[in-house]
């Protein structure tokens, strides 16, 4: 029963871990793009959170009214006045760049916020579960996981049904054709990123709800992220879920062996996947 | 003389250091079809690129009834009413037939072309609107391509090589469809190596030959000789 | 007609070897002229310099731009401090014993990791540096997770008196840095060497030519792999003191070299050797500053990025198309009227 109560808390993890993963998958499907900040955006999230909680006295929940579409300007800005400069084809500027500013965002977070653990609360929810059976779920893993299919779901939705996801999807295609479409690709990657951080914020907030966070939490969010992705195979949202609930559940599973074998677990798994079946279990396109 | 629709004035096309375009002038007026003639390499695309802004030039060397576009995004140009049928189809792979011809309309330009419209040019594309653009034959994919540059109701359309790769029957099936596309008075401008073809839907014909105009002049009056003088650069 | 040579040499570059010399000599007498602080200093940069050239190979050469190259500097370290200490072997042994384990390690994290590609190939390198992090910090023989000190006997057993040491450690470094950046130079000048450069400039043309990619890239990784090990297992000698947070640090071993490279220049020797002099210049006059120094190492790499993506040798050589190490091929004997 332990054991199943581990696999269960284990695909709630991984709808956290999809959160963290999905704003990454969906730069990479329409722009190429893989954000090294991605993670340290996360956590940015999170303090923002904080910010505007201890500001305006509102819970973490109610934050993400603003932060949410916060990140999402600030995702579009970047976009526009940085990041669509690195678009081309040598991997290089972008790598370097958004490197460049992972640095540079987690010392300003240093130096703004100390290296201070820090912690959203939530109140009640925090620690309310709900029983199933003999297996206490708790409500706040509950929403997260609820809130990650949602999303991906919206997501898919988005791309299949909407008239911004069939330009997302011609630019993904051919950027140069798009264009003679009258789209303006310096605009539609813009909107990718800022949808891009406006998921992102979602999983900050879940993230600092659910544990302390401090500036340099980044890199481990960044991985975690990075694996859901490889594992469930690129252009793939679903499968970006599914390799969220696999790390997850592998993390749980390594954690119920021993406890200082949490993290390793999921990065053996991460790589027995990447020996076996290097293109992820779910691929739709090549990296 | 009413004003050119599309007038180029020296213009010099590069690709990094490369120089694919020399001095080349040549003007377009409202309702013609103009040919642009030339072998391989001799810098039909490049002229098509330009024009359509997908390579950036010297403003003033392109001149949009009467404004100069060259220092214009390809995407503010198709705004302006001047769309292109690339070379070699490059339809969206992720779209459907239908969701290829509607993306064509993004620009929102008003005008006689419909969805509906371009079925009715084209039956075969409304039979598989849904299918993934990919697994239609060369021709059906070319007729995808054209419905698409339609569908933003241009005044210009540019027509890079649709005869590529298709078999003769159906490169006659689409050229017949021409006329349903120009005859409206839609300007056109169309690049082919099927000089035939290219002359028997032109009404004058410019020649390119190693990025230069060898021969500008009207399409039935054309001689052969000039023609393959102008061509081969013999 | 005129005869035409291909050379490598120019003026400059003949000038600068033989420059070169006096220098080399300067550096290897340095135990004599310069204080204690400063040598330890000098050995600090030229293990930079090292880890900058061989980072920039792998990068600016093989294409292969890994965040992760801290794990072999943290694997050296704690090699070199396993080997010494738990298996009681001479020091000088340990090093090229680390060097060589460096390489057989390397190879089947290459097999892995070379699955993935571009950007993902990236943090896909960071994934094995914190596995090996983790790893090492399960060993508790070697101090699992707050790490050990390198014991006195071993140091002591390295030379006699302390500025003996400290002199061997700095002609350890120095022979270090010049070990790599000759053994880069003379690679770069190897027929595998073009056979880099190509595929840098031209993946699918070098296939064409019969060049076999992954073996290239293979060869370089582990090789590179390797020497990184080394200069871990001199970093630590120098540091006294292993932890797995220091020894995999991405900050230290990663970030620092990456803004080095790029600052100096990627894909060229002489740029990793500029951006060293260069980051260590701007360290020890803002060293006070702390995190404000790393957001401004940030920014200017970003800004070099987007403005002058060849570094500051790259600048200086598209500008004055000048070049020390004599690399690149040149047509001699062209008379200006074509020939």
């Amino acid at each position: 029963m332990d054991w199943l109560n581990a696999i269960i808390q284990g695909v709630l993890l991984g709808g956290l871990y999809a959160l963290f993963a999905a704003g990454l998958s969906l730069i990479f499907g329409v722009m190429r793009l893989v954000n090294i900040a991605h993670g340290d955006l996360i956590v940015l999230s999170a303090y923002l959170a904080l910010t505007v909680t201890t500001a305006l006295g509102l819970g973490p929940l109610l934050a993400l009214v603003i932060v949410v579409p916060g990140m999402g300007l600030i995702g579009y800005t970047l976009q526009r006045a940085i990041l669509n400069r690195t678009m081309g084809d040598d991997l290089l500027p972008p790598l370097l760049v958004t490197f460049g500013l992972s640095v540079i965002i987690q010392n300003a977070l240093l130096i703004g916020y100390t290296a201070d653990p820090q912690n959203l609360q939530a109140g009640a929810i925090e620690v309310a579960s709900v029983a199933v059976g003999s297996i206490a779920l708790g409500v706040m893993p509950l929403i997260v996981f609820g809130t990650a299919v949602v999303v991906i779901a919206g997501l898919q939705w988005m791309f299949y049904h909407t008239a911004i996801g069939r330009a997302f999807r011609a630019t993904s295609d051919r950027q140069d054709v798009a264009q003679l479409m009258g789209l303006n690709r310096a605009h539609i990657f813009g909107l990718a990123m800022g949808l891009s951080l406006a998921v992102t914020a979602l999983a900050g907030v879940f993230l600092g709800i659910r544990t302390s966070f401090d500036p340099a939490a980044g890199s481990a969010r960044l991985i975690f992220g990075f694996e859901a992705v490889i594992i469930g195979g690129l252009g793939n949202l679903w499968g970006t879920l599914a390799g969220g609930v696999i790390l997850g559940v592998a993390q749980t599973l390594g954690a119920k062996i021993n406890p200082g074998y949490q993290i390793l677990a999921g990065h053996i798994v991460f790589l027995t996947i990447l020996a076996i079946r290097p293109r992820g279990l779910f691929p739709r396109i090549d990296g | 003389m009413p004003d050119p629709f599309l007038s180029i004035a020296g213009l010099n096309a590069h690709y990094g250091d490369f120089q694919a375009l020399y001095d080349v002038s040549m003007r377009v007026d409202a309702g013609e079809v103009v040919a642009v003639i030339g072998a391989n390499g001799a810098g039909k695309t490049t002229l098509l690129r330009s024009i359509s802004g997908l390579l950036r030039n010297t403003p003033g060397e392109i001149r949009w009834r009467g404004a100069p576009i060259g220092g214009l995004r390809a995407d503010q140009i198709a705004g302006r009413g001047i769309a292109m049928v690339p070379e070699g189809r490059l339809l969206f792979a992720s779209l459907s037939v239908e969701e290829n011809l509607v993306i064509g309309g993004q620009s929102g330009r008003k005008g006689p072309w419909t969805l509906a419209r371009v079925y009715a040019l084209f039956p075969v594309l409304k039979e598989r609107r849904n299918q993934a653009s990919s697994s239609l034959s060369g021709g059906q994919q070319q007729m995808v391509a054209i419905g698409r540059a339609l569908m933003s109701n241009p005044d210009l359309v540019l027509m890079d090589e649709i005869s590529l790769g298709l078999a003769p029957v159906i490169i006659r099936q689409i050229y017949e469809a021409l006329p349903g596309i120009v005859g409206e008075g839609l300007t056109a401008v169309i690049v082919e190596q099927d000089i035939s073809k290219a002359l028997s839907v032109s009404g004058r014909v410019y020649c390119l030959q190693e990025g230069r105009v060898s021969l500008a002049g009207q399409s039935d009056t054309a001689s052969r000789e000039d023609i393959s003088r102008a061509y081969f650069g013999i | 007609m005129t005869r035409m040579h291909v050379t490598r040499r120019t003026r400059l570059s003949t000038a600068a070897l033989i420059l070169m010399l006096p220098v080399l000599i300067a550096l290897i007498a340095a135990p004599w002229w310069a204080g204690r602080a400063d040598l330890r200093l000098m050995g600090e940069i030229a293990l930079y310099m090292s880890l900058a050239t061989l980072w920039n190979l792998l990068a600016g050469y093989a294409g292969l731009v890994s965040v992760g190259q801290q794990a072999y500097v943290g694997l050296g370290g704690y090699l070199f401090f396993a080997l010494t200490m738990l298996a009681g072997i001479d020091p000088y042994a340990a090093l090229p014993l680390a060097m060589l384990a460096g390489a057989v390690i390397a190879a089947p994290v290459a097999v892995l990791i070379f699955r993935l590609r571009g950007a993902y190939f990236a943090i896909g390198t960071w994934v094995m540096a914190e596995v090996f992090r983790l790893t090492f910090a399960q060993v508790s023989s070697l101090g699992g997770g707050s790490g050990t000190s390198l014991s006195a006997s071993i140091v002591r057993g390295m030379a006699d008196g302390r500025s003996g040491r400290e002199a061997v450690a700095w002609w350890l470094a120095l022979g270090a840095a010049v070990l790599v950046i000759g053994a880069v130079v003379l690679f770069l000048r190897s027929r595998q060497g073009v056979a880099l450069t190509a595929i840098r400039d031209n993946e699918l043309a070098a296939r064409s030519l019969g060049i076999d990619i992954w073996r290239t890239k293979f060869i370089v990784y582990v090789v590179v792999g390797a020497l990184t090990t080394l200069i871990g297992c001199l970093i630590f000698l120098q540091k006294l003191r292993i932890s797995p947070d220091a020894a995999f640090s991405v900050n230290d071993w990663t970030a620092f070299v990456i803004f080095i490279v790029v600052i100096g220049g990627i894909g060229t020797i002489e740029g990793p050797i500029v951006g060293t002099l260069v980051f260590f210049a701007l360290r020890e006059t803002m060293a006070d500053l702390g995190t404000l120094y790393l957001i401004a190492l940030g920014l200017v790499a970003i800004v070099i990025m987007l403005k002058a993506p060849r570094g500051l040798w790259g600048f200086f050589r598209d500008r004055y198309n000048i070049e020390i190490f004599p690399l690149s091929r040149r047509v001699t004997g062209l008379t200006s009227k074509g020939s």
